[in-house]
């Protein structure tokens, strides 16, 4: 069981207080009815699926309920940060 | 019967202290600290089981966790039955009675032992290449003759008496394995005064100090050091030391599962649980797993009496038992050696140390040879007698030639080196490398912070372990975060060393060879096996592992891994790590589904959830139907009435004065804040900024991809407050949708929301007498149809407490929907049943409810919806704004499936027959002569008998359903076709005058 820090109450809670929101920074668009099938298949169907560094979203459902993201590596499981919802994309990874 | 292999005075248990057990119904005496082998052994009986696949008879080949060969059940009562328990594991009590498996119809005589017979038709990969063809011979003849062939042991046939518990643990070290290198390291981390966690599998600590009689440190014997550095970690408050304990799995982030065999070992275990999970997040894990003896590979090698030479010095050391009067050894190793002293000096006769090495030489072979022991070098046993217990062994030279020799042994002690027990370290996702000198898998890159040290570290001899097992404690404690002296620090004074030994297969099972010689005991595995599997074209261990079955048994190959592995690499000319190792998975030992589940079964499995008036329900005599966690209502049987006839009394009732329905499941949201409205335009495809405050809306919630994801009606009690109700089984879900996009999409919008379905309790008084009936116990409310017309909501009392009262209807008929605090919902609930009984109201259940919303064709989202349906394929284009420029699910509707034409619909069917009731879920063919399989255009969805239609009626979801009004369409079952119209989807009061009736 993994152990998860929340970015809002600032600690590290048992994993089976959270979970798992699928891969972040997919911004809704917000012309959304306007936009082309690409784009849409693009924004609704298309992930990254990547093997090692991945950045999702995650929510602290039985804890703050509050959503934030979280850069894991999908090799190891290993959470390399944790940060609040609406906070860019971090530049710079610590320890890597 | 006595114990005549009891030594008196020999081993470390009170041998008086006795204790009776039977095995296949035979009583023997035992001493209490036994385990069943070693009480066994006493009474002389090495015959405890018969193998898996070939029925041979199958002795004790370790005193441990490993053993692969016996395996019985032990019997408590008829409903405590374990199958395949390790007889040496399992502690002696008195009264314990274990019986042998695999068997029939005994022991001795096995007739399923002509398996071993026919064993050149069972060879490796048999399954995979015989039962073939006929393709139809799988399920009547193949599939039944495997099923009945497979498995070990009986599993018990009555569910589970005992209890188990769990426990969650902290702490800031903690050490698996309480040998001499974990108690080292124990002894140097609670220095620090940090919480420290020991455990061990066996019943005390000390690991091969039980066996090793050589050992000496601070001044005592190794064993006797070992108990009193276990009490002394015992007596200190930040220590928890726990035996019979097993570290069996290795998760992340330090977290590491251990299953505690609480009562097991005691005769009458009172209320006691069985088994306790321990779940302990640790700052460092030490490693201090030792590592485990190998047998040889040579012909016949599973006779009982082959046994490995530790265990038969354990059961000489501690258990004060002889495993034979007069034993041989086979060894590659010092180890050995040691074994065989042991036993000489306890004056067991030592019939033949026969050694591979060709000039064995030093200290153990020096004191082995000055006691009068014969050493052959550079010899192979290569022929054993005796069957059911070995009676001699045939030696030859290595080398092959002349000098074959019988001789005469009633025990045969084995070992071929020792495997490093790196499992857990596996486990943690370590990488293992391997040490080409001295032949080991060791652990290699740590992913996790976690130290190995001792035996499962390759670090050879008993002062080299304490060294580093106490200088790994006491650093782990300081990265803990602990201050460390050296003042706990034991000292080494003597000590037992020996290394390397043999992987693979010895003399006479070499390539080439037809005979039997045993690399995985458990699941029959020969060498011949492994040899085929490569000749077959297994290149990787992972392919040879499967195609033969070697380690895939519940000991998981701990004996047997390595020389598989060996055996693997030599018949492709590689070298041992280009073949790689299979990986390690939890558990390390079996671990019983009770400690897994621990109290999370029956009744604590799953919450159930009760509504505020399910007292009342239940006292009139409702039968309930489980709703997700929720008890429901499902009808209320009158006098001698079936399901059938009390829905058909509830429905007409209802319509001709009212019922009553609990619907307090549903879900309910209150969307709070100055932007509530555009928030609810955001989330519902309907128009919502225009609603008045007091009205109600019908919402219907989308997902981005367009389909329908939850509906409910939605009443505004203010500019900036809605009451949304939710399906009863979407509302956690609808709540996490709407929190999702409020907190990461429109985090701008000025909303917050509350889930309130618990708050509120909700009566439905439905019906034309529905006004009537509230009327009397309503306050402040005006429900005058003018004042309060259909689809409003009003905030006042009833019976004198708030009530949020909601004018709607889910019956078509004219009704209401009493929301009142929770708690108030029983008596509310009661005062207006007395009402309802005087205008003959009945109370109803789901069923009904069910029924009468589908007369009126008023959809359920998830029954009649499947998550592939649009707001036009449900006949809800009315609910979708045209104006609106955004919601969830907007560009979804517009996706090019989603607007072609011939997509399902929602329609009405009506059988020819109006008595024939269609089975939802059945499928809909335009034409039914068509050849099997037929194409379907869509499937029934909802479906019952309607009382106040006097027919069956049921929804479809149909290929351009709306198109079709008046076709014939057909719904073929097993036994006959039913032919159906198409209609419209109500069916009782097309006009909707009744919601004003």
């Amino acid at each position: 069981m993994l152990l998860i820090r929340c970015p809002y109450c600032e600690e590290e809670r048992p994993e089976i207080e959270f979970r798992h929101a699928g891969e972040a920074h997919v911004a809704r668009p917000t012309d959304i009815a306007s936009i082309s099938d690409e784009e849409f298949e693009t924004f609704f169907f298309i992930r990254a699926n990547t093997r090692g560094t991945v950045y999702e979203r995650w929510r602290h459902v039985h804890g703050c309920a509050r959503f934030f993201n979280a850069v894991r590596d999908s090799m190891s499981d290993r959470f390399i940060m944790t940060y609040k919802a609406g906070d860019p994309k971090p530049k710079k990874l610590p320890g890597v | 019967m006595a114990e005549s292999f009891r030594l008196p005075g020999r081993g470390r248990l009170a041998q008086a202290r006795t204790a009776r057990f039977t095995f296949d119904g035979k009583s023997y005496g035992g001493v209490a600290g036994d385990t069943l082998a070693s009480a066994l052994l006493a009474n002389g009986v090495h015959l405890v089981g018969r193998s898996f696949k070939y029925h041979r008879p199958r002795g004790i080949l370790s005193a441990g966790a490993e053993e692969p060969n016996a395996l019985v059940g032990i019997h408590r009562d008829a409903s405590r039955k374990t199958p395949n328990v390790r007889a040496t594991v399992q502690e002696l009590y008195d009264g314990l009675t274990a019986v042998s498996q695999n068997r029939w119809p005994s022991l001795g005589f096995d007739v399923g032992a002509v398996n071993d017979l026919a064993s050149p038709f069972f060879s490796a990969g048999f399954y995979y290449k015989t039962f073939m063809w006929p393709k139809a011979a799988w399920k009547s003849l193949y599939e039944p003759f495997i099923r009945s062939a497979a498995g070990l042991g009986v599993a018990p046939d009555q569910s589970d008496p005992d209890h188990y518990a769990a426990r969650f643990a902290h702490c800031e070290v903690l050490v698996l394995g309480g040998g001499a290198a974990g108690l080292a390291a124990a002894l140097a981390a609670a220095e620090s005064g940090l919480r420290v966690i020991i455990c061990d599998e066996q019943a005390e600590l000390g690991g091969s100090l039980r066996f090793e009689s050589g050992a000496a440190i601070d001044g005592q014997n190794g064993w006797d050091w070992a108990q009193a550095a276990a009490a002394r970690l015992a007596a200190m408050d930040n220590v928890r030391v726990l035996t019979r304990t097993t570290a069996f799995g290795y998760y992340l982030q330090n977290f590491v599962a251990l299953a505690e065999r609480v009562s097991d070992h005691l005769s009458s275990p009172g209320g006691l649980p069985r088994e306790r999970l321990w779940q302990v997040r640790a700052k460092r894990v030490v490693l201090a797993t030792g590592s485990i003896e190998r047998h040889m590979v040579f012909p016949d090698n599973d006779r009982p009496g082959v046994m490995l030479a530790s265990a038969a010095r354990t059961y000489l050391n501690h258990y004060g038992v002889a495993v034979g009067k007069n034993v041989g050894v086979y060894t590659a190793n010092d180890s050995a050696y040691a074994g065989a002293i042991d036993l000489k000096k306890a004056g067991v006769n030592v019939a033949a140390i026969v050694d591979l090495r060709d000039n064995p030489s030093g200290p153990m072979v020096d004191e082995a040879r000055a006691l009068g022991i014969e050493i052959h070098g550079g010899r192979g046993v290569v022929r054993v007698g005796g069957r059911l217990r070995v009676s001699s062994i045939t030696v030859k030279p290595r080398t092959g030639g002349d000098g074959e020799r019988t001789i005469a042994v009633d025990a045969l002690l084995v070992s071929a080196g020792w495997t490093p027990s790196v499992h857990l370290f596996s486990q943690s996702r370590g990488k293992v490398t391997f040490n080409d000198e001295v032949k080991r898998f060791l652990p290699g890159t740590y992913a996790q912070d976690c130290i190995s040290v001792g035996a499962c570290n390759g670090t050879d001899g008993l002062a080299a372990t304490i060294d580093e097992a106490y200088a790994a404690g006491a650093k782990a404690a300081r990265e803990a975060g602990g201050k460390t002296g050296k003042a706990a620090k034991p000292k080494v004074e003597a000590s037992e060393s020996w290394s390397r030994g043999m992987l693979g297969a010895g003399p006479g099972a070499e390539a080439g060879t037809t005979v039997k010689a045993f690399v995985d005991f458990q699941n029959d595995v020969t060498a011949k096996d492994i040899r085929q599997a490569v000749r077959e074209g297994m290149q990787s261990i992972e392919h040879v592992k499967r195609f033969t079955t070697n380690g895939m048994a519940t000991d998981q190959g701990k004996t047997s891994n390595m020389h598989g592995l060996a055996i693997a690499a030599e018949e492709l000319g590689k070298a041992v790590p280009e073949v790689g190792l299979t990986t390690f998975r939890a558990p390390y030992t079996p671990v019983t589904f009770g400690t897994i589940v621990g109290h999370a079964r029956g009744k604590l499995f799953d919450p159930t959830r009760r509504t505020a008036m399910h007292g009342w329900a239940e006292r009139h005599g409702a039968v309930f139907e489980d709703v997700g966690q929720w008890k429901r209502a499902w009808y209320f049987p009158q006098r001698g009435e079936d399901m059938h006839a009390a829905v058909n009394r509830e429905c007409v009732t209802v319509r001709k004065s009212a019922g009553l329905f609990d619907a307090s499941t549903l879900g309910k949201i209150e969307v709070v804040g100055p932007d509530a409205a555009a928030f609810m335009e955001l989330m519902y495809t309907n128009p919502w900024q225009k609603l008045e405050a007091g009205r109600c809306r019908y919402g219907v919630m989308l997902r981005e991809d367009g389909f329908i994801y939850d509906d409910g009606v939605v009443g505004r009690l203010a500019e900036d407050r809605f009451h949304v109700t939710t399906t009863t089984g979407g509302a956690a879900r609808v709540m996490n949708h709407m929190e999702d996009y409020l907190q990461t999409e429109f985090p701008h919008l000025k909303v917050w929301l509350t889930s309130i379905s618990e708050q509120w309790a909700v009566i439905a008084v439905q019906g034309p007498k529905s006004r009537d009936i509230i009327a009397p116990l309503v306050e402040g409310i005006d429900l005058s149809d003018e004042a309060m017309p259909h689809m409003s909501v009003r905030e006042g009392r009833i019976c004198g407490v708030p009530t949020r009262l909601f004018r709607m209807s889910f019956s078509g008929e004219r009704g209401f929907e009493v929301n009142v605090p929770a708690d108030y919902g029983e008596a509310v609930w009661e005062a207006l049943w007395a009402q309802g009984r005087k205008h003959d109201a009945c109370a109803y259940g789901t069923e009904t409810m069910h029924v009468l919303r589908a007369e009126k064709g008023y959809i359920i989202v998830g029954q009649d919806t499947d998550g592939t349906v649009t707001p036009n394929d449900a006949g809800l284009d009315w609910a979708v704004g045209k104006k609106k420029t955004d919601f969830v699910g907007i560009r979804g509707l517009k996706r090019p499936d989603l607007v072609a034409e011939g997509r399902r619909q929602l329609v009405g069917l009506r059988t020819r027959h109006p008595d024939v009731v269609l089975e939802e879920g059945a499928q809909i063919v335009a034409d039914p002569k068509l050849p099997v399989p037929m194409k379907m255009i869509g499937h029934v969805t909802s479906s019952y008998w309607s009382e106040n239609c006097g027919r069956s009626i049921a929804l479809a979801l149909v290929e351009g359903g709306r198109k079709r009004m008046g076709e014939t369409l057909y719904v073929p079952m097993p036994d006959r076709t039913i032919e159906v119209e198409v209609t419209g989807m109500v069916f009782f009061d097309e006009k909707g005058e009744r919601l004003n009736g």
